[in-house]
């Protein structure tokens, strides 16, 4: 842990990282069924040994904790698949572990990702005495019929009735939906939102529908199927729409699809953003993570059997790899333009050399894509809606 | 009975006999007078052109002294045909069968007495003629198909079925060398090929087979490979019928005098109509296809039939004095990289042996020969190659450029004195710029530019530099298809990405003040009020195309600015003769002849000259920059047309910018046509959060890496595709 010498508080800090912060994310890679939009590591299994689960987590972050001594654990998430699915033993054994292992901030946020299913809020109360302080729910649609075209099990009621369940026991609830779905109108999607603006909720996510390639959808996609997704024109529109009713709320985008009432921001998530050191442990897990000065983009083994193999002897990780200069340039640059106080320009000159073009900075400035106020580049709600073209243009290559 | 020279008296019995096994019997040849001892032939010649004129050959055994008579004069019985004078018949007989009385007519009046007739062709003529000589037992040929039609299979089984390469050996398409006439199924190069066959008769014939390329581009070479060679096979595929490319083809076999074997392929097939198709040969070509060949070169049916038909219907070569002093044709070459240049020759006069020292009457080179050879199809060095014989040589020959197919070669010393008739210098016909996307790859482009133009004459190139597009070069070919097989040369063997520019032809400039520029590239118009007139290549086209097309093929030509100049049927099928501008043509024409038709049509063209029209240099400008490189040349009435789709077409070809775009055509400064493209709405990812930043970011670079292959005018990337793309009308 560098030490906090000088006055300056950005002199205080002696590595990048710190700008950002540390979180923990940890993996849970299974799921009661797979939803045919979702292309993240999940998987869908009848037998799962919660207890050597456990264990192997348990070592994990052991392993990880041996390389990042001292440092502050500022934020945990459970991830997935559906985390919501672990047993409140395996969740309070890993966060007793946590608190062993790593000197916790003072108010640490940690997340837990459900799904609102009875199985899944049945445990809320025990996860929530296991240390676990906001869930992220995947509600997904308010509406019954695109629900089951989202290959969802649950109905709008089960959402509503977990949803309370939730707010009763954990301090912070956010949940997620998908918008832009098949031959939603703007007008269905405005009263969806504001029936979700209704609800009790201080953090919601609002996804555009993205159709990967390897998923259920992306399949039906190419092979011609999945009529009536909105036209780019729609799409902005409802994004547009999206700002718009959530600020009448206060719920401003903090992030492109993340929307919080002040100082209700997942800050695991901004740690990502802000590019911070983050651990991830579990089948998938993707961290980056300052080794001697060396940031590290570290992955794990994304088979479950795989992974919990090799954790069991001693490192679940398949690959670590050491970010270049121009590489965390790059990552910073995407990661960061996302929020809506952008990056710190001096903060990419330090990863070796100056990466970005002026001109490009002032040409976007004019297009009224970005803002630029001393060293904060940050894109505008314009620029936002092109965001990969803004950061196209900025990004620095070879 | 007067000097024969070096050859036997030939007995006129022998002759008869021959007459009769071989000739009298054909389908097709109709004796139109009792026999008689005394003959009298009517030689047909296919009709063609306006030259459909029978020749009367009258064999007279009691004659005590005849004299050969020409076949196309009026006077019954003929003149004497000494000297010889009409160059396209047979009259310069040679002169082993100078008892041979010719009379003619074009429609006598009146048999001669004492005579008989029947009808003799110009090739049973000189089967008769060449009896006597080591001639007699050489075929060359050459075979005329349309693209899939089985002359590349036939070619296979030709060689196959007569052992000349081991089965082991075998692969398709034994005679296309370079990887795109393989896998575009097309020939460039001519080729050749010796086989041996053992006849019916007992006899072995060594039979030359000259794989010419197909494509209207190639005209000029087409042309020669049929000059070398005394014989054709039509091949046509029996589903299909006669396409325009054979057309063009089988008229320069008959412009070449070459007698034609029409063999019918593919009639394995449940939809082959043997029957119509014969009728459609006779009908559109004129040619007897009563004895066709009827075969499957993929099943080997009929493949014997072929190798016969070979050897009793064409004429062995019929010229040729191995004492006279050498003249051979160049029929063609290619760069080998072990060999240097192979130069594939047919020996008309003299002897080619290794050793000689040889000159090119037309570029002037001397060379002294130290390989001869024959391809079988792979090359077998033999010691000479003789008059008919055609074969390859190599000569420490660097470049292919010093090699002018229709060349004549001789010796250096003691040379013939005329060269071959109808030679000619290829020009390139069609021009583009040729721009490396990474300007870094210059140098490897003039490179690779400068080896392709060693090994292809027609090839032409000059440094070019556009404002746009910056430092490349701009390419004459001799028509689109020599254009794509140069391009994707480039950039398959050489690995260099490119940009091509709109094709253009050459226009002819006439000044104010009196003089004359020709235009190969419409950037480089001058002033427009200091221009007195333009004129513009027109060509010929002939299009057959099945009638429920027709509409659509006419409408096509109409649009082109065409000129209809002929329109026929041959039973379902239509032949449309269009005098069109090729600047029209150039582009997408045959695509889209192609779209209209389902494929069903066939194009050909031939050049017919210059002429005067309202032609204009219409500019594009894309965010109010002019591109250069999207300038071109067109009619001023269908400027407006022409401009509003190109704007059209670019406003779909260049991505969505975060800004909006003007697309404009202009006249000088007048702005014709505008569209403009929306500014981009929306391109974000949803999702990212710690673990997709490796594969967005991946994302990322891929997308802007590729947008390095697009060329920035201004603050606008526009795609390479575009610059061909927006020239391509869907209508």
């Amino acid at each position: 842990m560098p030490m906090r010498s000088e006055n300056s508080s950005r002199l205080a800090l002696t590595e990048d990282w710190q700008h950002g912060g540390f979180g923990l994310y940890i993996h849970w890679p299974f799921c009661a069924a797979k939803c045919p939009y979702c292309d993240f590591n999940s998987h869908v299994s009848r037998q799962i040994d919660q207890d050597r689960w456990a264990r192997a987590y348990l070592s994990e972050i052991e392993r990880v904790g041996a390389l990042t001594k001292g440092r502050v654990l500022n934020t945990v998430f459970f991830g997935g698949g559906t985390p919501s699915l672990m047993s409140p033993d395996t969740v309070h054994a890993i966060l007793d572990r946590v608190r062993r292992v790593w000197p916790m901030a003072n108010d640490p946020e940690i997340t837990l990702e459900a799904n609102p299913g009875s199985v899944d809020t049945a445990n809320f109360e025990a996860y929530a005495q296991a240390g676990v302080n906001r869930v992220s729910m995947g509600i997904q649609a308010l509406n019954d019929t695109d629900l089951r075209r989202l290959g969802r099990i649950h109905s709008v009621a089960d959402a509503r009735a977990a949803f309370d369940i939730a707010r009763k026991q954990f301090d912070r609830v956010s949940f997620d939906l998908i918008y832009a779905r098949q031959d939603q109108s703007l007008s269905a999607w405005e009263a969806e939102l504001r029936a979700a603006l209704s609800m009790a909720v201080d953090h919601l996510s609002l996804y555009q529908l993205t159709v990967e390639n390897g998923t259920a959808f992306g399949d039906r996609f190419l092979a011609g199927g999945l009529r009536g997704l909105p036209d780019d024109d729609l799409s902005a529109d409802m994004y547009q729409l999206t700002q718009d009713v959530c600020g009448e709320h206060d719920m401003f985008a903090y992030e492109v699809s993340n929307h919080a009432r002040a100082g209700a921001e997942s800050r695991h998530n901004r740690i990502y953003w802000q590019y911070g050191d983050y651990a991830g442990i579990g089948p998938g897990a993707h961290g980056r993570l300052t080794i001697n000065g060396q940031k590290l983009a570290t992955v794990g083994w994304s088979m479950p059997d795989k992974w919990i193999s090799t954790a069991e002897r001693g490192d679940g990780t398949k690959d670590s790899t050491a970010l270049s200069a121009l590489d965390q340039a790059q990552e910073y640059l995407l990661l960061g333009l996302r929020i809506s106080e952008g990056i710190d320009l001096d903060r990419l000159t330090t990863f070796g050399r100056t990466y970005v073009d002026d001109n490009k900075i002032d040409e976007l400035v004019s297009l009224g894509m970005v803002t630029r106020r001393g060293n904060r580049l940050a894109a505008t709600s314009r620029g936002r809606l092109v965001l990969n073209a803004v950061i196209e243009e900025l990004m620095p290559l070879e | 009975m007067r000097s024969t020279g070096d050859f036997e008296p030939l007995d006129i019995r022998q002759i008869l006999q021959f007459v009769h096994q071989h000739i009298a019997h054909r389908r097709g040849s109709r004796p139109v007078a009792q026999r008689q001892q005394h003959g009298l032939y009517r030689v047909f010649r296919p009709h063609q052109q306006g030259r459909d004129r029978p020749v009367i050959i009258v064999v007279d055994p009691t004659a005590q002294a005849l004299t050969p008579r020409c076949g196309l004069c009026p006077d019954p019985e003929g003149h004497a045909l000494n000297p010889p004078h009409h160059p396209r018949l047979p009259c310069n007989f040679p002169r082993h069968v100078a008892f041979l009385s010719v009379v003619c007519a074009a429609r006598p009046a009146k048999p001669p007495a004492a005579t008989y007739r029947a009808t003799l062709t110009v090739a049973a003529f000189r089967i008769i003629s060449a009896r006597m000589t080591k001639l007699s037992h050489i075929r060359n040929f050459s075979i005329v198909a349309h693209i899939d039609h089985g002359k590349s299979t036939l070619a296979d089984r030709l060689i196959q079925s007569t052992n000349t390469v081991s089965a082991r050996e075998m692969k398709e398409q034994l005679l296309d060398a370079m990887d795109i006439e393989r896998e575009r199924g097309i020939t460039i190069k001519a080729n050749t090929v010796r086989i041996e066959y053992k006849a019916e008769d007992g006899e072995t014939y060594i039979l030359n087979l000259i794989d010419t390329p197909g494509h209207v581009d190639f005209a000029y070479e087409v042309s020669r490979s049929m000059r070398a060679v005394e014989g054709s096979l039509l091949v046509v595929d029996a589903t299909q019928g006669v396409e325009a490319q054979t057309l063009a083809n089988v008229y320069t076999a008959i412009d070449a005098d070459h007698e034609i074997v029409p063999v019918l392929n593919k009639i394995d097939l449940p939809a082959a109509e043997p029957e119509r198709i014969c009728e459609q040969i006779e009908d559109v070509i004129g040619i007897d296809a009563s004895d066709a060949c009827l075969i499957s070169a993929k099943t080997g049916i009929g493949i014997p039939s072929v190798l016969e038909a070979i050897v009793k219907r064409l004429p062995p070569p019929h010229e040729g004095d191995p004492d006279k002093p050498l003249k051979a044709m160049l029929v063609d070459s290619k760069y080998d990289p072990y060999l240097g240049v192979v130069v594939i020759v047919r020996v008309i006069d003299g002897v080619l042996k290794k050793g000689q020292r040889i000159k090119m009457m037309r570029t002037g080179g001397t060379y002294d020969i130290d390989r001869i050879g024959v391809y079988r199809p792979a090359m077998q060095e033999v010691k000479e190659l003789g008059p008919g014989e055609i074969g390859y040589i190599t000569a420490q020959i660097k470049q292919v450029r010093d090699t002018r197919v229709g060349d004549t070669i001789t010796t250096e010393k003691k040379g013939c004195e005329t060269a071959l008739p109808g030679f000619k210098p290829s020009i390139p016909v069609v021009f583009c710029g040729l721009f490396p996307v990474d300007a870094a790859d210059f140098e490897d482009m003039r490179d690779a530019i400068e080896k392709l133009a060693l090994n292809d004459a027609s090839f032409t190139s000059e440094m070019e530099t556009s404002a746009a597009l910056g430092f490349g070069f701009r390419c004459g070919f001799l028509g689109l298809l020599h254009l794509e097989v140069i391009r994707d040369r480039l950039e398959r063997e050489y690995n260099i990405d490119l940009i091509t520019t709109a094709p253009s032809v050459i226009y002819r400039i006439y000044m104010r003040d009196g003089s004359e520029i020709e235009l190969h590239n419409p950037a480089d118009m001058p002033d427009p009020s200091t221009i007195d007139h333009i004129e513009e290549p027109r060509i010929k086209a002939t299009i057959l195309v099945p009638d429920e097309y027709l509409g659509d093929v006419l409408k096509l030509c109409q649009d082109r600015r065409g000129i209809q100049l002929d329109l026929t049927y041959a039973g379902s099928r239509a032949m449309v003769v269009y005098d069109l501008p090729l600047n029209e043509v150039v582009f997408d024409f045959y695509d889209r002849l192609k779209s209209v038709t389902k494929g069903y049509a066939s194009f050909d063209y031939q050049m017919l000259g210059y002429r005067e029209d309202n032609l204009v240099k219409m500019q594009i400008l894309v965010n109010d920059e002019p591109v250069d490189a999207l300038s071109t040349m067109v009619h001023r009435d269908r400027a407006e047309m022409r401009g509003r789709a190109m704007c059209e077409k670019l406003k779909d070809l260049i991505p969505r910018h975060m800004f909006k775009i003007p697309i404009q055509a202009a006249i000088g400064g007048k702005v014709i046509a505008r569209e403009t493209l929306a500014a981009l709405r929306k391109d974000v990812t949803a999702k990212c959060y710690g673990g997709d930043a490796t594969r967005k970011k991946k994302l990322l670079e891929k997308q802007k890496a590729g947008k390095k292959k697009m060329r920035q005018f201004g603050k606008v990337d526009i795609p390479q595709e575009a610059f061909i793309s927006a020239l391509k009308m869907d209508g």
